[in-house]
């Protein structure tokens, strides 16, 4: 028997109460702006949307993940790079500019672009006068050769890239940290005849040096304040922002830095007065706060999650908030010659034509997700050309007739069967595999799936020649996105034949053709830009002659701009929003 | 009682070395067992262009071409004696217990670890008194109101508690509280309880309930069946029948009886929490040290793993030592068990 308690809930009561009380105790932080500018989808690309001179506010900003270092040596993300140029002055900069002229390369420490000689082997930069770190010490050459010297040692500094590690006259020359000479400069392949004047000695002709000086690496730093692998913790500035606060892994806060000279700047309008990051912050958190006003920018910029791009897509003044922009991205499959049958280009070819390019669309969402690719050049790479050398019918859904007709021309009139791989953690990457599964078991290839750890794939599958050909993985869904929107940026990690190495951890996951490596040194060594851009389609035409990759989309990424954020536009120099030109509205 | 509690300590000890072993394991000998080398491992540590002599180089540099126990050996010793370690200019020491230092970031761990114990331990603190103040008065209530209205829909409150994840009701949460009607911290949100009390409870307190919410389902369910149970037993009806009040019934004779099992569960859970909150902290974006985790595990940047198993490894063997204590105190028999 049970009976009725006489006992009152006064202690679910008493917290209930709290809590309620404890909620209404403080106010949301989302400010409330009057919005501007004429919202429409698409505002922010290829031109400026909310433009304002306006300074002042604090522009806040957050990282679903942690910044691989704050040290300009020592890291490699699109985003990173957009966001160093606040803190720090390369020789050279992408324009801060919509569009097309975002790719553009201007000069910022330097007064001008490299000056090269003849064989494009030795380049000179001049530095403006006036420029100084934070603590008002002026920057030298020296500074930017120092900054240099120290990216090389790839002990300390793993992350960042391995240009001048690759194309400097390095003579042995590894860091500065086991350089003997009493001022730690004594790299011989960059000279600094006077405090103004830098010079680069190259172990090889290289046309496109600017890109190089437009790496972080050359940001200057003082040998007297460099701390080797704890410089992260507080690089010193000499951009219009310096840092208040780093917390590792958590959070940072820049601030207006008085020692930057709006004169010796032509870049820079440094609008927000302070700029506050959150890092390893949960990705559809982001979202919503940023759909709520919440928070100013994703600063990854690779465009909202799945569920957010539902909501915002099926909301016309969502939507309205939204730029779409095409990425220098291309999500391809790699074919490896390696693997029979598929050594002989027929097979391969066939694999190109029987593939239903809207199903390997659909895995990355559909449109939204990018355009359907027909060769590997994304077209936001300056000098870009589409072209299809493999149409896949009317519908994009596959040339099947061609497809049988190239499976005779190879010997395997009934088709074949193969494995093709994937990133485990990635569902799109998944989706593809699939849908090529389905779309191929069409002519009779039929597709054996096997998925591999994202860190190690690259570095230990599919990107280890040795291992993607005695475990038979014929076809491995991949994606590149180019360092710098330029041929040499994009290509020559995934084309160039001589950059595979046995030991694992390669981008070029399969394409081996002497003449596509010939034409990557014709183009390197071209000084002519429009000459050169020509000479990188020529690359890609080849590559897919040679059917070593099937492109399956041009990536595009869904930007959600608050209506507070003022100066908005997407840049083709890293292909999302500018952080240079950003301000808030106070 | 004082060797049992020298007994229990010894077995905490062994406990830990244990669990650092098996950590260990996983990370070094699975990977060689399947054929990798120490090249292979240390790829992971490289950046994306790094060529074979760089990679060897860091292979070197992490230790990884040293035999495993060697490699055990230096865990140790850094625990014990400290370590030194290279930033580039120049080399620091790291003073025991150094628990070594990130492949990743390069930064030592222990310090990291400190830094973000607050963070859990305020979460977990504050979600376990809310889960234990709902949870074990509606079991109560429920057993009271046995078939009632109350009892049928307390139940399936905490059924959808029980099966609906934290990365749903905590996104939810979010959406509602803190996006849409603006009363409650948004995510990425603490302050230090030293600094402002009040905004330490304003950014914790929708965690806290997402978190309760989970673990009040349980404890409801669980309470109830114990004060079923007990509501039945003769001395109760003993009670009663002398004419207790009601209240020094059920609170005094039923509940403190049918706490015991409560008591142990609460341990054990509380001890796990203080390991890390890890959905609860990814989703609310909480610095702690579930996130911390998460983290390590993805990057696999073993020292932070490492060191992060241990914390979480003992608290668990220190709630587990308590919870034999509180038992040792409360049944003597347990004593010489």
């Amino acid at each position: 028997m049970t009976r009725r308690c006489g006992i009152r809930p006064r202690a679910v009561l008493a917290v209930a109460v709290a809590a309620a009380l404890t909620i209404g105790l403080c106010a949301c932080g989302a400010r409330n702006g009057s919005g501007g500018g004429s919202a429409a989808f698409n505002a922010g690309v290829g031109k400026v949307y909310n433009p304002s001179e306006a300074k002042g506010g604090t522009l806040r900003m957050a990282n679903n993940g942690d910044w691989d270092s704050l040290d300009p040596a020592d890291t490699y993300y699109a985003y990173t790079w957009n966001f160093a140029r606040l803190y720090g002055r390369s020789l050279v900069m992408f324009a801060p500019a919509p569009g097309a002229d975002g790719a553009k390369l201007v000069p910022d420490l330097a007064t001008g672009l490299g000056v090269s000689s003849d064989d494009a082997k030795i380049w000179t930069y001049k530095l403006r006068g006036g420029v100084k770190f934070e603590d008002g010490t002026p920057v030298t050459s020296k500074d930017v050769k120092y900054a240099v010297e120290r990216s090389l040692d790839k002990d300390t500094f793993p992350n960042g890239p391995t240009y001048f590690n690759d194309f400097l006259d390095l003579r042995g020359y590894t860091s500065p940290y086991h350089d003997p000479t009493p001022d730690k400069l004594g790299l011989t392949a960059i000279e600094t005849p006077d405090d103004s004047t830098i010079v680069f000695h190259l172990l090889k002709s290289f046309s496109g040096f600017d890109y190089f000086a437009q790496l972080p690496a050359t940001i200057p730093v003082p040998r007297a304040k460099d701390t080797g692998t704890k410089y992260k913790e507080h690089v010193v500035s000499t951009g219009p922002y310096k840092f208040a606060t780093n917390e590792l892994g958590k959070s940072f806060t820049l601030v207006r830095n008085d020692q930057w000279d709006p004169k010796t700047d032509p870049n820079r309008k440094a609008l927000p007065d302070e700029i506050d990051m959150a890092l390893n912050v949960n990705a559809d958190d982001i979202d919503n706060r940023l759909i709520s006003g919440d928070l100013d920018v994703d600063v990854v910029g690779a465009g909202v999650g799945p569920a957010a791009q539902g909501r915002i897509l099926g909301d016309q003044a969502m939507k309205a908030n939204a730029d779409s922009a095409l990425v220098a991205r291309t999500w391809y499959t790699a074919i490896n010659g390696d693997v029979a049958p598929l050594g002989d280009v027929h097979c391969r070819r066939a694999v190109e034509y029987a593939t239903d390019k809207v199903g390997y669309q659909n895995a990355y969402g559909g449109p939204t997700g990018g355009d359907i690719a027909t060769n590997l050049l994304p077209p936001v790479i300056p000098g870009a050309e589409k072209f299809n050398p493999y149409p896949a019918g009317g519908d994009n859904h596959g040339d099947l007739a061609k497809a049988r007709d190239e499976l005779r021309q190879c010997g395997q009139p009934s088709g074949f069967s193969t494995t093709i791989s994937y990133r485990a953690e990635r569902p799109k990457e998944k989706a593809t595999a699939e849908a090529l599964q389905q779309s191929l078991a069409r002519v009779g290839i039929n597709l054996t799936i096997k998925p591999f750890p994202t860190g190690d794939y690259a570095k230990l599958y599919a990107g280890k020649p040795d291992y993607a050909k005695n475990n038979g993985l014929g076809l491995m869904v991949y994606g590149w996105g180019a360092d710098w929107p330029d041929g040499f940026g994009f290509l020559s990690q995934i084309v160039d034949s001589r950059v595979i190495r046995a030991s694992g951890g390669n981008t070029n996951l399969g394409v081996k053709d002497p003449a596509v490596d010939e034409l990557v040194d014709k183009a390197v060594t071209t000084a002519d830009a429009a000459g050169r851009e020509k000479i990188w389609v020529d690359v890609d035409k080849k590559v897919m002659d040679d059917a070593y990759i099937l492109p399956g989309i041009w990536a595009k990424g869904l930007l959600y701009r608050p209506k507070d954020l003022t100066n908005v536009f997407v840049s083709d120099g890293f292909q999302m929003y500018d952080y240079l030109a950003l301000g808030v509205k106070k | 009682m004082a060797a049992f509690v020298v007994r229990r300590l010894l077995g905490a000890i062994l406990m830990l070395f244990i669990v650092s072993i098996a950590t260990f394991a996983i990370f070094f000998l699975v990977p060689r067992l399947g054929g990798a080398t120490a090249d292979d491992l240390a790829s992971r540590y490289v950046g994306k262009s790094a060529g074979a002599a760089q990679i060897h180089q860091m292979a070197e540099k992490l230790g990884f071409t040293d035999p495993l126990p060697v490699q055990y050996g230096h865990f140790v010793t850094g625990l014990v004696a400290g370590t030194d370690y290279s930033t580039g200019p120049t080399t620091v020491h790291c003073p025991a217990p150094c628990f070594g230092y990130s492949f990743i970031t390069q930064n030592p761990v222990l310090p990291d670890l400190l830094d973000r114990l607050p963070v859990t331990l305020s979460l977990a603190a504050g979600g376990a008194t809310i889960w234990l103040v709902f949870g074990v008065a509606t079991g109560v209530l429920s057993a009271l109101r046995k078939g009632t209205v109350f009892d049928r829909a307390a139940m399936g409150v905490a059924l959808a508690g029980v099966s609906l994840p934290i990365f749903f009701t905590g996104l939810l949460s979010l959406s509602i509280f803190s996006y849409t009607l603006g009363v409650a911290a948004p995510g990425n949100s603490y302050t230090p309880i030293t600094e402002n009390p009040l905004l330490w409870a304003y950014d914790l307190i929708l965690p806290w309930f997402t978190l309760a919410f989970l673990y009040a389902a349980g404890y409801a369910r669980l309470t109830r069946a114990g004060m079923l149970e007990t509501m039945n037993e003769d001395f109760i009806r003993t009670a009663r029948a002398k004419g207790l009040p009601e209240r020094t019934v059920v609170v005094k004779h039923g509940l403190r009886a049918a706490l015991t099992p409560i008591v142990t569960i609460f341990g054990l859970d509380l001890g796990l929490l203080l390991g890390g909150a890890v959905l609860t902290e990814s989703t609310y974006s909480l610095p702690g040290l579930g996130k911390y985790a998460v983290d390590a595990i993805v990057n696999n940047d073993l020292p932070k793993v490492l060191g992060v198993t241990l914390i979480a490894a003992f608290f668990i063997v220190f709630a587990n030592l308590i919870v034999d204590l509180l038992y040792a105190v409360i049944d003597p028999r347990v004593r010489v068990a």
